[in-house]
């Protein structure tokens, strides 16, 4: 129930620059995922909105207020951590009523409130519990309990689900997101999990090393990347980068051509773009993919259906794939487009 | 059945011999305690004259009743509670100071905060022992000869218990001291509220271990008090021993000393127990 705005982020710890000049416009109520690989400062610019971290420069504002130096507990936001914290020590109940009490709710209230959250969790039974006595499913949504009894106006969540088992894992992620939806809160969201990313976000962040590479609606990342980085990152298996055109085209100098796995089709020898020997197979079941050395010793990477034909190993197969889904990438990995190429696949949307 | 059978009684000898060995062996710690407590129950010439009795005799009451109101120098009862006093002043401050300063080393940057923690590490070399003649002078000087501050403060400054406790909040995840904050915990609400609970066992188990250490201070005592209403039971066993030719009233100083040993193993029972359910209990 607020909006977040960063405004060129910075920063640092000791001498090194982790976070380098990062601004985002979060709008009221909106599912926000920053993901990037390990180590991209996601966790750092998370706890800067928190109010953990200090800002070296730039500014966080919460709802038009600039909350540079306000405390945490000032800030109207709440945090999930990735390994829950949930104070050992106390039951299921204090956990989630700690942050009502230091806040002087009457207790009729803290009670009405806990009890509502423990309902849309379905923690009912557990309230006299201990952590410890719980499954992991079930502390985190202790965890989501103790954030949403305090009606903040920003969720944030480090990671949330990444001690879970893959099921479970999806099962939290439906539920996090219907509960965003339910509440209508801001949120603000850290995973290294594409499917994650893609599944909850209204808007995602691709980062890397400290900077913004893309913001955009989850499709259209995907559909169309700004920068090698971000078509490397998001897809699986990631995006095949050529530093050649094996369609005997010639490619505007260093550069190098994308094109995803699932964009191309395995075809006759003759009728292909180009050829070359199946290194193995992967049947997946309802797909396939298939590993491949092209001619010029380049390798490639395609998803089939899996209902088609397994190519054996070392067979020679043929590829194809349309030229509107090749994204070319010049050194500096942004995006370039081909002077014939029509404005299908643009990335600026 | 038939060829386990002798496994079983083989199994059964060693575990005889096992406890034999014990047995034997906490008779032959236990036995001196237990001539000191027959000797706490007879009369003063059965002791002086050979063979000692083995068996108690029947001045139980009449001998500790005399012990407790009246003893030798003063009554037992007084030196009990000022042991007790001055065991659970330095149980007690000990602990609330370590605490204290183990949360500010680990949880606050603050400048010095290096150069403080090597400081509280050099106590570690620094007992009471050593700086007894400087601690003497400092606790004179304060006018604090034959009180209880001046039988506790000099014992309450050491850094092992700050060590202890500094290493058992860095295994508290940061996470922790964040979610408090994000929670709204002040630094003390969080200590009262979160660190405190959690080192409860800790506590305990330093409490047991420092009531002993403080109820068993001889040579700090025996400096500072010279009145005789001030003494502890442990120095005040050693005031009872007769100077020169009289005769030492062996079953009054024999009934004082079973007293003496009466409350750490009290303690130790009482806290045995919190001590399991904590371990049971431990978190994390
Ligand atoms: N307290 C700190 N002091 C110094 N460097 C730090 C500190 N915290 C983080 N860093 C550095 O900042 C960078 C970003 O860290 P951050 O924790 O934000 O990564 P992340 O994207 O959350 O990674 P992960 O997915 O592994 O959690 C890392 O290179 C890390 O080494
Ligand atoms: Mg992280």
């Amino acid at each position: 129930m607020a909006t977040v705005v960063l405004e060129s982020l910075r920063k640092s710890f000791g001498k090194t620059e982790v976070i380098h000049g990062v601004s985002i416009d979060v709008e009221d109520g909106e599912f926000i995922v920053i993901v990037g690989p390990s180590g991209c400062g996601k966790s750092t610019l998370l706890r800067m909105v928190a109010g953990l971290e200090t800002v070296t420069s730039g500014s966080v504002a919460i709802g038009d207020r600039v909350v540079n130096d306000v405390e945490p507990m000032d800030r109207d936001i709440s945090m999930v951590f990735q390994n829950y914290a949930l104070y050992p020590h106390m039951s299921v109940f204090d956990n989630i009523a700690y942050g009502l009490k230091i806040a002087k709710l009457p207790r009729a209230e803290i009670a009405e409130r806990v009890k509502n959250a423990a309902e849309i969790l379905q923690l009912g039974p557990y309230l006299d519990r201990k952590p410890r006595e719980l499954s992991g499913g079930q502390r985190q949504r202790v965890a989501m309990g103790r954030s949403i009894v305090r009606k903040p106006a920003v969720f944030l969540f480090d990671e949330p689900l990444s001690n879970l088992d893959a099921k479970l894992r999806v099962q939290m992620r439906l539920e996090i997101k219907s509960l965003q939806r339910r509440l209508g809160v801001t949120a603000l969201y850290v995973t290294h999990d594409q499917v994650e990313a893609m599944t909850l976000a209204d808007r995602m962040i691709v980062m890397n090393s400290g900077v913004t590479e893309q913001i955009g609606k989850p499709l259209d990342v995907y559909a169309s990347p700004k920068t090698a980085f971000v078509a490397g990152f998001i897809g699986s298996p990631p995006t095949n980068f050529l530093e050649s055109d094996p369609t005997q085209r010639v490619l505007p100098a260093s550069c190098r051509l994308g094109i995803r796995p699932e964009h191309i089709r395995v075809v006759d020898p003759e009728q292909g773009v180009c050829v070359g020997t199946v290194v193995f197979s992967e049947p997946l079941g309802a797909e396939t993919l298939v590993h491949l050395r092209l001619l010029d010793g380049q390798s490639l990477t395609l998803r089939q259906d899996g209902l088609l034909r397994v190519p054996g190993e070392n067979e020679l197969i043929g590829v194809a794939w349309n030229r509107s889904d090749e994204m070319i990438f010049s050194a500096d990995g942004k995006r370039a487009f081909r002077e014939e190429e029509d404005n299908k696949g643009s990335p600026d949307t | 059945m038939a060829d386990t059978g002798g496994m079983v009684e083989n199994r059964g000898i060693q575990r005889w011999l096992t406890h034999m060995g014990l047995m034997i062996g906490v008779a032959f710690i236990f036995f001196p305690i237990w001539l000191a407590f027959v000797a706490s129950t007879v009369e003063q010439q059965e002791i002086v004259r050979p063979p000692m009795p083995l068996l108690p005799g029947d001045q139980f009451v009449d001998n500790y009743a005399r012990a407790l109101t009246a003893g030798v120098n003063a009554p037992v009862m007084r030196m009990l509670f000022n042991s007790a006093i001055m065991a659970l002043g330095i149980a007690f401050g000990k602990i609330a100071i370590s605490l204290l300063s183990a949360f500010a080393i680990v949880y606050f940057r603050f400048p010095g905060r290096h150069l403080f923690f090597w400081l509280i590490f050099l106590t570690l070399m620094l007992p009471v022992e050593v700086r007894i003649v400087p601690t003497y002078e400092v606790v004179a000087r304060f006018g604090m000869l034959n009180s209880y501050p001046g039988l506790i403060l000099p014992l309450v400054a050491s850094a092992t218990a700050t060590f202890l406790f500094r290493q058992f909040f860095l295994t508290v995840p940061d996470e922790l001291a964040e979610a408090a904050r994000v929670d709204g915990a002040r630094p003390m609400r969080f200590f009262i509220d979160i660190l405190l609970p959690m080192s409860r066992t800790n506590i305990a188990a330093l409490f047991v271990i420092l009531f002993i250490y403080g109820w068993n201070q001889y040579l700090w005592p025996l400096l500072i008090t010279t009145d005789p209403s001030m003494n502890t039971v442990v120095m005040g066993i050693k005031q009872m021993f007769p100077s020169g030719d009289d005769t030492a009233d062996w079953p009054v100083i024999m009934a004082t000393a079973l007293l003496a040993m009466l409350p750490p193993v009290v303690i130790v029972i009482a806290m045995q127990r919190l001590f399991i359910r904590g371990l049971v209990d431990s978190e994390k």
